[in-house]
């Protein structure tokens, strides 16, 4: 019988020959990364380290991108501590305060590789299956032991096999495409298991897999892996150049638990209504709800080819009065590169604030909060109650296209109508 | 003791808002926000001993452990639910939060009921109706037993590299 992608990673980083579903393997991460919570992370473990020192100083791969910059003195004495952690313990990797989001640059500096394995403390670790590495979030305690013992256990997850077929259609990205598995399989549809994606993913970008496999965590997914080919080839060239990599892919008959197939000309754009991500629903069926607020960004979508279409569909154009269009590049290469091509100024010029690269309002800290009774359409990856402002307030989530269309008229808009 | 009861999907966000995740890490910091945006009553009313029944996927969402450290930290006894999101699972047994994975049970829960739960037999009981769930795997009670993982990670460290 064959083997699953997380069955063949796990093995391999567990010293063994073979592992089945349920086993629970003792492992050693490639990197750990963390953010913003390295200060909490780092306090629990302040004496211990001074005992036993830092394991690796390869291991962690630090960004502080969550409330950046700080929003108050305690939040600046959080990234206080951290700068000085990143000193004491000569931590290799470590991303300051305006150089992105923590997943674009674990992404973007080579930090995830195929085949790897990396363990982060954050859900949204998940993004770099679009790499072919098996990377998966934990929480701060478990990222403070292996801090000490660069050592934890992992239990090996079933797998869902998605195969998919066909080009996206006019105004349909990978944002839709995930919208749709979540909505068909719900919340905690891959609850504890691996979701692989095969068949033709040849028209599928390396940034739309980047979001796809990020939002593996919203249908409850461990892992959510792509195998590598000339497109992740390609990315790892100019991101990571000269990096030994082995790439690790399931077996032909590899043992799957469900099998899902999607044809990608027959996707429409999709929105995940309030409160949950599975609350999915085409465009169409919500266009004409007003909004208030737009928001452009995140380790979902704020990558270039994101602000890219955004700024094609509101060139020359500017966004309807009273809606707050919202643009924070995902890292400041992405800045960089949407500087230089004239994308921010695009968006500027349409009426777009544009926001220092890091997670902004996301996860509700600052930059762009929801008065009660407000609406807002974000690129983001969750919509849940409260999660950015009133709890009063509604976040529709959807593909950048969708945003940009529905900045542009002030209401919730399918964006196969603006372009 | 008070069952709570709630629903299916309860995230992160509902248990523990994100707009306190980088201010608030320690257990007194944290309980009065507790479950918050969900069940505003719930942090006043809490005794120890208490213990929360929910649905599928509870604790779905962000990587932040701050609910599994309150709930621990008041004192609450055991989480029942259909299932739990993976991330949670973990934070929890790192904690040394008890979980129950019983979704015959939150379903037969009515209020008023009692419940009882039994670890040693596996078995929990609502309003006389005994229910069976599975045992933790030997590892993650070895973490549990320990008090949670930072307790259980200092015993190794001692027990391998001798501080
Ligand atoms: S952008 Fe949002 S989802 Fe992504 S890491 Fe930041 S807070 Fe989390």
């Amino acid at each position: 019988m064959g083997k699953t992608f997380a069955e063949k990673v796990l093995a391999k980083k567990a010293g063994l020959d073979d592992v089945v579903p349920g086993q629970i393997v003792t492992v050693r991460p490639d990197h750990l990364l963390m953010h913003d919570n390295t200060s909490a992370i780092v306090s629990k473990v302040a004496e211990d380290l001074k005992t036993y020192g830092l394991v690796n100083p390869d291991l962690p791969v630090i960004a502080i991108d969550h409330v950046v910059p700080a929003v108050d003195e305690k939040t600046a004495l959080g990234h206080a501590k951290i700068r000085e952690f990143v000193k004491a313990y000569g931590v290799k990797h470590f991303f300051d305060v305006g150089d992105g989001v923590c997943h674009q640059i674990v992404v973007e500096k080579g930090l995830a590789l195929p085949g790897q394995l990396v363990l982060g403390s954050d859900s949204h670790t998940c993004t770099y299956g679009a790499l072919n590495a098996f990377s998966t979030g934990i929480d701060r305690t478990e990222a403070a032991v292996l801090l000490l013992t660069g050592e934890t256990w992992l239990r090996v997850p079933e797998t869902i096999k998605v195969v998919l077929s066909g080009c996206f259609p006019r105004g349909v990205m990978g944002k839709d495409l995930v919208l749709r598995i979540i909505g068909d399989i719900g919340a905690d549809g891959a609850n504890y298991m691996a979701v692989e994606f095969h068949g033709d993913l040849s028209a599928v970008p390396q940034d739309d897999r980047f979001t796809i496999a990020n939002m593996g965590i919203e249908m409850g997914a461990k892992i959510a892996a792509f195998p590598v080919d000339g497109a992740t080839e390609a990315y790892l060239a100019a991101h990571a150049p000269g990096a030994a990599y082995e790439p690790i892919w399931a077996d032909g008959d590899a043992a799957y638990c469900r099998v899902l197939t999607y044809d990608l000309s027959k996707l429409e754009p999709l929105v995940a209504k309030p409160h949950t991500v599975d609350n999915v629903a085409p465009v169409s069926e919500v266009k004409g709800l007003p909004i208030q607020q737009a928001y452009l960004g995140t380790c979902t979508n704020g990558r270039l080819s994101d602000l890219q279409v955004a700024a094609a569909i509101l060139k020359g154009k500017h966004i309807a009065p009273g809606v707050r269009l919202l643009v924070i590049p995902a890292s400041r290469g992405i800045f960089q590169a949407a500087l230089a091509d004239g994308t921010i100024a695009t968006l500027v010029d349409a009426g777009a604030m544009v926001g220092p690269p890091g997670c902004g309002p996301c996860l509700g800290a600052h930059q762009g909060l929801l008065a009660p009774g407000e609406r807002c359409i974000s690129s983001s990856n969750r919509n849940f109650q409260g999660r950015m402002g009133s709890k009063d307030a509604e976040v529709f989530l959807g593909s950048p296209l969708t945003v940009a269309a529905s900045a542009l008229t002030g209401l919730l808009t399918d964006p196969r109508d603006e372009i | 003791m008070t069952v709570f009861k709630y629903g299916d999907d309860i995230n992160t966000d509902l248990l523990f808002p994100g707009r306190y995740t980088y201010t608030c890490g320690k257990a007194e910091e944290i309980l009065p926000h507790l479950l918050e945006d969900l069940d505003k009553d719930f942090a006043s009313k809490v005794k120890p001993g208490d213990m929360i029944l929910a649905g599928k996927n509870f604790g779905c969402g962000s990587s932040r452990e701050q609910p599994a450290l309150g709930l621990k930290a008041v004192g609450i006894s055991a989480v029942v639910a259909k299932s739990f999101a993976r991330i949670f699972f973990r934070a929890a047994t790192n904690q040394g939060l008890l979980l129950v994975e019983c979704p015959a049970a939150v379903d037969a829960y009515a209020p008023g009921d009692e419940v009882v739960l039994d670890l040693g037999k596996g078995q929990i009981t609502v309003g006389g109706r005994a229910y069976a769930f599975p045992p933790l795997p030997p590892e993650m009670l070895a973490i549990r037993d320990a008090g949670g993982l930072l307790p259980y990670a200092r015993q190794r460290l001692k027990a391998t590299r001798g501080q």
